[in-house]
């Protein structure tokens, strides 16, 4: 038997429930590849994702987070995606400014019709995600397994 | 100015404007003032003080105090006034429960600067243009102002009282200039690896006593997510790092907005952490990417976070632009 050192990101996906998560589903439908490393997290709109949300997911070992909303404009509740970008703008830049790899954090408009850049955005925030490598400098080691 | 302080309470307490009084105590020390709430002229005279060591933000007590019996007057400084006006918009206190006395503010000594220079045994300051005369069981010292004022006190925003009834001394300027995000410049300037550095360094001394929460105007919450036992950072102690950086990012998150960078959490910090690089840090973003804002300005309207545009820039900026 062969074990595969090679490291594996552990991306979480926050999708907006009326856009992106539909998006995800067509590019299921439209057998879109993108890598299983993505680990899909719905919720009702983007502007749903608390800052604190995005931390734990660090905090329970994630390597990456990424946020996918609604194109502003499109939102199902008229104006929330506008409120989370400018909290996730605000919450992006305060992690670099601790000195937190700023490629591990990405928001990305996706509409239900995107499948395809939903796909290929996941195969490329995938990739340099596993560039970086491991998330070290916002684990929690108690979080961690073994 | 002490005096002056006084007599005006007297005064209120004695017609029946106020019947209570918020300002500070002696302590056991000259520079261990506290706040407290007077109820009457024996009090005052007893305790009542007022001088370089009271750096104190009045404002957060008067969330609780304006929601009793009767009117109160409260001495704030310049600084203090801004919390007090975002409190009022956040409708946290009753403003006509409150009498506000606004006092001119020249700066604030720092206790721990003052003994670092090797000065102890302190029973008094007093101060002029721009040096303290502190006052010790041994003999007078001078300090420039300069070398041991407060950091805040040092980047004054503005002497400018944002609200006030009357007012005791000179009303001052807004400084436009005034320097305090020059550290937070310094720092975006750094590399990700100096900076992540530069953080550990600092927050890895938190001792998790909350201090800087509690004495925050912004933070006025009743149920604080700190306190949730479920919200994973809820150690008294840092058990391992993620818990400091999570807990002075979302502290600092919380207040993002609405802080008015009155420099409390720095000043309570009992491990000099530089809490007020990261409350600066959101302003200044706040003020580059949505426009210039100072909270507390206005009692009303909405806050940066609280409200948006619809050619917002989308978060990739921090990419484009960002730190080094």
């Amino acid at each position: 038997m062969q074990i595969n050192n090679e490291f594996k990101p552990k991306i979480v996906a926050f999708c907006c429930n009326w856009c992106s998560y539909a998006g995800a589903d067509l590019a299921g439908t439209n057998r879109l590849n993108y890598p299983a490393d993505v680990k899909i997290i719905r919720v009702p709109c983007s502007c749903r994702v608390n800052p604190m949300f995005i931390l734990r997911a660090f905090q329970r070992g994630a390597d990456g987070v990424i946020i996918c909303g609604c194109h502003p404009g499109d939102c199902h509740y008229t104006s929330g995606n506008y409120y989370a970008r400018r909290r996730i703008t605000l919450l992006f830049s305060m992690l670099d400014y601790l000195g937190i790899e700023r490629e591990r954090t990405r928001l990305e408009w996706v509409s239900a019709a995107e499948g395809a850049k939903f796909s290929a955005t996941m195969n490329e925030f995938v990739e340099t995600v596993t560039k970086l490598g491991e998330n070290k400098r916002l684990e929690d080691l108690r979080c961690k397994a073994e | 100015m002490q005096s002056r302080m006084i007599e005006r309470a007297k005064q209120l307490l004695a017609d029946g404007t106020v019947n209570r009084v918020i300002g500070w105590k002696k302590g056991e020390f000259a520079y261990d003032i506290t706040p407290a709430v007077f109820e009457s002229a024996e009090e005052i005279d007893k305790d009542f003080v007022y001088d370089d060591f009271c750096g104190h933000n009045l404002s957060k007590y008067l969330i609780k105090e304006s929601r009793k019996e009767g009117k109160l007057l409260a001495f704030l400084k310049p600084c203090d006034t801004y919390s007090f006006n975002q409190l009022i918009k956040e409708h946290r206190i009753i403003r006509e429960n409150v009498y506000i006395i606004g006092i001119a503010c020249d700066g604030k000594a720092d206790a721990e600067k003052i003994k670092a220079k090797g000065i102890s045994g302190i029973t008094g300051i007093s101060s002029d243009d721009d040096t303290f005369t502190v006052k010790t069981i041994y003999d007078d010292e001078k300090i420039s102002k300069s070398e041991v004022l407060e950091e805040r006190c040092t980047v004054c925003k503005s002497r400018k009282h944002a609200v006030y009834d009357e007012l005791i001394g000179d009303e001052g300027e807004v400084n436009e200039n005034s320097g305090r995000f020059d550290m937070v410049t310094k720092l975006e300037n750094m590399t990700a690896d100096e900076r992540y550095t530069f953080w550990r360094n600092e927050l890895s001394k938190c001792i998790r006593c909350n201090a800087c929460r509690n004495v925050c105007p912004a933070c006025s919450c009743e149920n604080c997510v700190f306190d949730n036992p479920n919200s994973g950072i809820a150690q008294k102690s840092a058990a391992t790092s993620f818990e400091e950086n999570m807990f002075h990012i979302i502290r600092a998150f919380h207040v993002a907005g609405r802080c008015t960078d009155c420099g409390e959490c720095s000043r309570v910090c009992p491990q000099n952490i530089p809490l007020h690089l990261l409350n600066r840090k959101f302003i200044k973003d706040i003020n580059e990417l949505y426009g210039e804002y100072q909270a507390g300005v206005e009692d009303e309207g909405r806050t940066p976070l609280t409200s948006y545009t619809k050619d917002d820039c989308e978060p990739s900026i921090v990419n484009e632009r960002g730190c080094k």
